[in-house]
């Protein structure tokens, strides 16, 4: 199939911004789609509030843009109702750590067979670029005129710690990559989590003097390397891309079967 | 065989029973008092069924993961009290957008805040009306016995998939707490309302948010033949966001209309000795339990007093309310806030000076003796 | 397995915010941004059909058709 059987092109040219690296998000989630053959009547996208939940309306699945932060939340409800459904949830870095922290590590604990995708771009964008919890200690938004001195935390180091069953990051500027680990999480039976860096030429990239967006991407390119390279072993700020975690935990939607089956015995 | 079931239960369990009865599928919910019950008695009841029970991280979680169980086409209800309902009312405003049905119940306690968890109040008379923003409107449902609460229970299953839209159970603590009998129906003896599929072919362009002429709203689950958009933004008839002013105008009187033309037939009441009455008390829940008392007392006096009973709080029934009482010299709201179904009765009658509050805020259920102490004040002749 | 042959760019100018990554990153500098600001495939007998281009459009409007 075709990109363009993936879409709803009557929503095209997409809202975001020239050089959005959520638009690459876009392209790399429907090629790994595409390359893993997935039935689009199979697939339900839930998505919250912010840039990044306008990327479930331009896909042609069962599609949910729901309430900023609780994308995990509903995406719960469907998955435990009908678990032979695939749930992508596609997040901002606010809406799945900020307001949506609490659902994003309850879902990880629980380990519900689904995918969770933060497009972290480091700032809110769509009301109109103030800092968020992964901006970054130093650095410059809306709401940060001075200097933002709120310290971010690691979306990997958080998901591996809270019990999600695949981990990975990549960026936009590693489009092959990013397609790569994405098919690698739906296909992962647990709770997936890809954080993949993307960039905001309009409001992070400008105010912090990042550039505009092929130029932030040439950033990604030489602040990541490979997990476990020599290279982070020499300069402790770079930040690595990969697969952190790959592992099997009981999953919940089918523990929960377990409950019923043992319910309908005991009754 | 069916065979009829009488069991001496809570009121919270009348209400678990009933939730199955109609159909529930899924339930999830969080710990709070007074309502927690619902929650333990689901956690065993509803995976015997088949059905799913989730325990989530707090009740915005709760009521999100219903409204998405509800997408796939299950019946789906959440369980809470106060602090949780006020923390449910986005959630809620989604679910009156995005024309999702599913129950909420509040077992209310004493607020505002924290309040007084494990004591009676009806002080969210208002806030089950008005507690998400933006213009709406809701179906809000209640009992005062428990044989009322698992039909009003089955009643608000139906409505929610009637009208496409969330149903607030609004009980109480004394309700909900308060054991006593209840006979589970036969199967079929009440009505069951299911969901209404669409019948549009695979291929076929369907309209998840296009009404028929009847006014319902056909849906079809998520995971089927007819791949669509659910959005709270304002939207088309394809779940598709729209600013146009005539798509919002649309909506929006759409959602208020399927439910304020329908009022009559949303409205639950009982009336007791209204014929001839001249004082009317007005009450719902456990503080029309304590009218009823006085009421049948003073009746055995040969005094011309009754009760009207209200099970659906909103849309407020002011046509029946008006006309029930139109005879009333005086008329009495029972209930324990500070007014809350009495503002809604001074604008439904025609002398708002002949409407009187008789209440109680305290924690403590309103008893007969308060009733009857704030009907001597009312008569001028002091307690 | 043969390498693809380029045939054509295929650039949907409706689409194209003309934001620069396709033409940044062509390893072989095949692309360009017009005077409209839309990408444009200036020396397309350069191309080594790598997809690069569409794989990293955002606006999804980029289409390497090969032989």
């Amino acid at each position: 199939m075709a990109i363009k059987d993936y879409i709803r092109e009557r929503f095209f040219p997409q809202m975001w911004c020239p050089g959005c690296g959520h638009g690459i998000i876009l392209n790399g989630l429907i090629k790994a789609v595409e390359e893993l053959g997935l039935n689009k009547n199979d697939i339900v996208m839930v998505s919250g509030i912010g840039c990044s939940a306008r990327i479930s309306g331009y896909l042609d699945f069962h599609t949910m843009h729901t309430l900023h932060g609780r994308a995990l939340a509903f995406a719960t409800g469907i998955k435990m109702s009908r678990p032979e459904l695939n749930v992508l949830v596609p997040m901002g870095d606010g809406d799945a750590l900020a307001i949506g922290g609490n659902h994003f590590i309850h879902a990880a604990r629980r380990n519900i067979d689904m995918t969770a995708i933060v497009m972290n771009n480091r700032v809110y964008g769509m009301t109109g670029g103030q800092y968020s919890p992964l901006s970054g200690y130093g650095t410059l938004a809306t709401t940060a005129p001075y200097t933002n001195i709120d310290h971010p935390f690691d979306v990997v180091d958080l998901a591996v710690a809270v019990g999600a069953t695949f981990v990975a990051r990549s960026t936009t500027y590693h489009i092959r990559q990013l397609t790569d680990l994405i098919k690698k999480a739906i296909t992962h039976k647990g709770f997936s989590v890809v954080e993949i860096l993307s960039q905001c030429p309009t409001y992070y990239g400008r105010k912090n003097k990042e550039g505009n967006a092929y130029e932030m991407m040439e950033l990604m390119k030489q602040t990541t390397t490979p997990v476990g390279s020599e290279a982070k072993k020499q300069n402790h700020d770079l930040i690595e891309t990969g697969v952190f975690v790959e592992t099997d935990k009981p999953e919940y939607c089918t523990e929960y079967d377990k409950i019923i089956e043992r319910a309908k015995k005991d009754n | 065989m069916n065979e009829k079931i009488i069991k001496f239960v809570q009121g919270n369990e009348a209400c678990v029973e009933a939730a199955i009865y109609a159909g529930l599928g899924f339930f999830a919910g969080y710990p709070i008092t007074p309502s927690t019950e619902i929650a333990e008695l689901l956690s065993v009841r509803l995976p015997q069924t088949g059905g799913k029970f989730l325990q989530m991280e707090d009740e915005i979680a709760s009521i999100c993961a219903i409204i998405g169980a509800s997408l796939t086409g299950n019946k789906v209800m959440t369980a809470t009290s106060g602090p949780g309902f006020s923390l449910m009312q986005e959630a809620l405003g989604y679910a009156v957008m995005a024309e999702i049905p599913c129950v909420i119940v509040n077992v209310q306690r004493g607020g505002p805040s924290t309040g007084n968890p494990t004591h009676v109040s009806q002080g969210d008379i208002n806030q089950a009306r008005w507690g998400t923003h933006g213009d709406h409107s809701i179906i809000v449902l209640t009992a005062s016995n428990h044989q009322d609460v698992f039909s009003i229970t089955v009643d608000a299953f139906n409505m929610a998939e009637m009208y496409r839209t969330p149903v607030i159970l609004l009980f109480d603590e004394v309700v909900a707490h308060l054991r006593e009998g209840l006979t589970i129906p036969e199967k079929g003896a009440l009505d069951i309302v299911d969901r209404l599929k669409t019948s549009v072919k695979r291929g076929v362009d369907f309209h998840p948010y296009l009404p028929r002429e009847d006014g319902r709203l056909p849906m079809s689950d998520f995971g089927g033949i007819h791949r669509y958009n659910v959005t709270g933004l304002f939207h088309d008839m394809w779940g598709f966001p729209s600013s146009d002013p005539k798509v919002v105008h649309g909506l929006l009187r759409h959602l208020v209309d399927k439910i304020e033309n329908n009022v009559y037939d949303i409205s639950r009441y009982k009336e007791y000795f209204l014929e001839d009455a001249r004082t009317i008390f007005v009450s719902y829940g456990s503080s029309a339990r304590s009218a009823l008392h006085v009421v049948k007392n003073r009746r055995a006096r040969g005094e011309r007093i009754g009760l009207l009973e209200l099970q659906t709080l909103w849309p407020f029934p002011a046509g029946i309310v008006r006309e029930k009482c139109s005879e009333a010299q005086c008329i009495i709201v029972v209930e324990m806030n500070m007014g809350q179904v009495l503002q809604q009765v001074k604008t439904a009658v025609d002398n708002p000076d002949k409407v009187f509050l008789a209440n109680r805020i305290d924690g403590e259920l309103i008893t007969p003796t308060d009733i009857r102490n704030i009907m001597r004040l009312i008569q001028g002749r002091g307690v | 397995m043969p390498k693809a042959k380029l045939k054509e760019h295929k650039i949907n100018r409706r689409w194209c915010k003309g934001c620069g990554i396709c033409a940044h990153f062509c390893p072989k500098n095949v692309l360009e941004i017009d005077k409209d600001e839309k990408a444009v495939a200036a020396r397309p007998e350069d191309c080594i059909a790598c997809r690069l281009c569409e794989l990293r459009c955002p606006d999804l409007a980029i289409e390497i058709i090969t032989e």
